[in-house]
């Protein structure tokens, strides 16, 4: 969809001007803008997963905690939390298998970070979310199926 | 259907006969009755949670949601506005008893001088035009977020709607009440099939809630509407939901209803704005 | 009108952060259904949380993530009294920032 193609480069430059010198704190610098951009525009799960974690080799884990509810209330906020039980996480991706993007979101975590985020997306019919750790350079996984129903409610 | 249809010509067959007899006490003491025995785990006070308080899967879904609501930017800009001077320095303030704070609960009520039943959104419409102000649209937008910055002050707030003494009172209260049990629409259905005689049971993959508590967490955002609506705006989309003509916002029709809609509220908080699916 | 709401709350040397945005989060694939033209993409796409002048956590997003959208996030290294300073870029280029105390 050529209406994602956006100024990436300016969110880049912005980042880097939010960033503090010399502090052990710090997310090491890459492209995020070239690379987020191929990750958000993928229409598949193997390329959001590539572009935003930079592989597509991710093992299931019972270290990483998916929180999504059963059946979604309503397609257009559904909430997601993920957590795990890890050390050295340093990215999260959240993705909904069936959206016309898949990658909902990804989260830079600095070392001071928790391995936790939460937040709420849109959903456009029923599918899998997988929830992507990067630790230490591997991606773990949790996956779970969210129903979205068609309500009657003018729902 | 057939079952709705077969309970709902049952219990006509036994409410209407009384319905022409019975006081608006009674008829509150036969919904609270109603609605105790349809769902026998449900405490009163939870009624105000509305579907959530009878299906625990859509209940964790909205605690989350209400751990940080979408209609808390609503309510900070409804803040703003109330507490923004009129053109000529006049505040909202100064039409309202308390200041406009807290008083939530006290609507809508009849207006034995003009023969009518006043609600909070109309309220603050006409304190707009008495202060100079155009009015703002009733279902959505700046109104909402009034009405809800106001319900927010007024948590927790019992309802207490009376029905005067006088004729006109009572005749509003029948309107409003008749309306909530009359079919309408190609679907043919009142808010009472759904609210009343079918609550709990699920249309498509929704739950009906039930109408006991309805109107005491409006405005309600809708993740639906991505946005804050008013009860009007509700009652409007329920009526093209059954195919039926939808009332004017405001118009004499859903001010009756929601007289009535809030009387058999009476004994519950205030707990507005909303936030639903 | 204030576009970011902030909660900051410190227990056990973890705070954890709470914050609610307004924006459209138009993901540029719907219609108009009264012009019948697709609405433009409008969504934040980068929201960046700082403590002390670092960076602590950094969000992409895009139109996947719901109107209004929430966040929350946890981190160490903060006590109660610190600021916690959360700001967001659109794809517009439009940005805001808000600072709240943790408590």
């Amino acid at each position: 969809m050529n209406l994602l193609r956006r100024k990436f480069i300016k969110t880049a430059s912005f980042v880097g001007a939010a960033v503090a010198v010399g502090s052990s704190v710090l997310v090491p610098q890459r492209a995020i803008g070239a690379y987020m951009k191929a990750g958000f525009e993928a229409k598949d799960v193997d390329g959001a997963i590539q572009g935003s974690l930079g592989s597509t080799q991710h093992s299931a884990s019972d270290a990483v905690m998916l929180k999504a509810p059963d059946i979604a209330e309503n397609g257009a906020v559904v909430p997601i939390t993920v957590s795990a039980d890890m050390g050295g996480i340093s990215a999260i991706s959240i993705i909904a298998v069936a959206n016309p993007q898949p990658l909902t979101s990804t989260y830079q975590l600095s070392s001071a970070a928790e391995p936790y985020v939460s937040t709420r997306v849109k959903m456009s019919k029923t599918s899998d979310v997988i929830a992507v750790v990067k630790a230490d350079g591997k991606l773990y996984s949790a996956t779970k199926e969210v129903k979205v129903t068609i309500g009657g409610c003018g729902g | 259907m057939k079952k709705v249809l077969s309970i709902l010509g049952l219990a006509l067959c036994i409410a209407l006969p009384q319905a022409a007899m019975a006081t608006p006490a009674q008829d509150l003491k036969e919904f609270r009755d109603y609605f105790a025995e349809r769902f026998p785990n449900t405490p009163f006070d939870d009624y105000i949670n509305g579907v959530y308080s009878i299906d625990p899967a859509s209940r964790e879904q909205w605690e989350q949601i209400e751990e940080f609501a979408p209609y808390e930017l609503n309510v900070s800009n409804g803040q703003a506005m109330f507490e923004k001077a009129f053109a000529n320095g006049k505040h909202y303030a100064d039409c309202f008893e308390n200041g406009g704070i807290g008083i939530r609960q006290n609507y809508p009520y009849f207006d034995t001088q003009r023969g009518e039943v006043v609600t909070l959104e109309l309220a603050i419409n006409e304190c707009r035009e008495a202060n100079g102000e155009k009015p703002l649209k009733w279902k959505r937008g700046p109104i909402a977020d009034i009405s809800a910055y106001m319900a927010y002050t007024s948590r927790g707030n019992v309802f207490d709607i009376k029905i005067p003494d006088d004729p006109r009172a009572l005749a509003a209260y029948e309107r409003g009440k008749k309306h909530f049990y009359q079919k309408r629409g190609q679907l043919n259905m009142s808010c009472a099939d759904c609210h009343k005689f079918y609550s709990g049971n699920l249309i498509r993959a929704d739950k009906l809630s039930p109408a006991l508590g309805h109107v005491t967490h409006f405005p309600v955002y809708r993740s639906k509407w991505g946005g804050l609506g008013t009860l009007h705006r509700r009652y409007d989309g329920c009526n093209k939901q059954v195919r039926a003509k939808p009332f004017p916002a405001q118009g004499e029709e859903y001010r009756d209803l929601e007289y009535f809609h809030t009387y058999m509220s009476n004994g519950l908080a205030v707990n507005g704005p909303g936030a639903r699916k | 009108m204030a576009t970011i709401k902030i909660r900051a709350k410190e227990s056990g040397g973890v705070t954890t952060v709470k914050t609610l945005m307004s924006h459209p989060m138009e993901t540029g694939l719907r219609k108009d259904s009264k012009t019948g033209k697709m609405i433009p993409a409008h969504y934040i796409t980068e929201v960046t949380a700082e403590h002390k002048g670092n960076v602590v956590m950094t969000a992409n997003w895009a139109g996947g993530i719901s109107k209004n959208p929430y966040l929350s996030f946890k981190f160490k290294g903060a006590a109660p009294g610190d600021q916690i300073k959360i700001s967001w870029v659109d794809n517009k280029g439009e940005s805001d920032s808000a600072s709240a105390e943790i408590k």
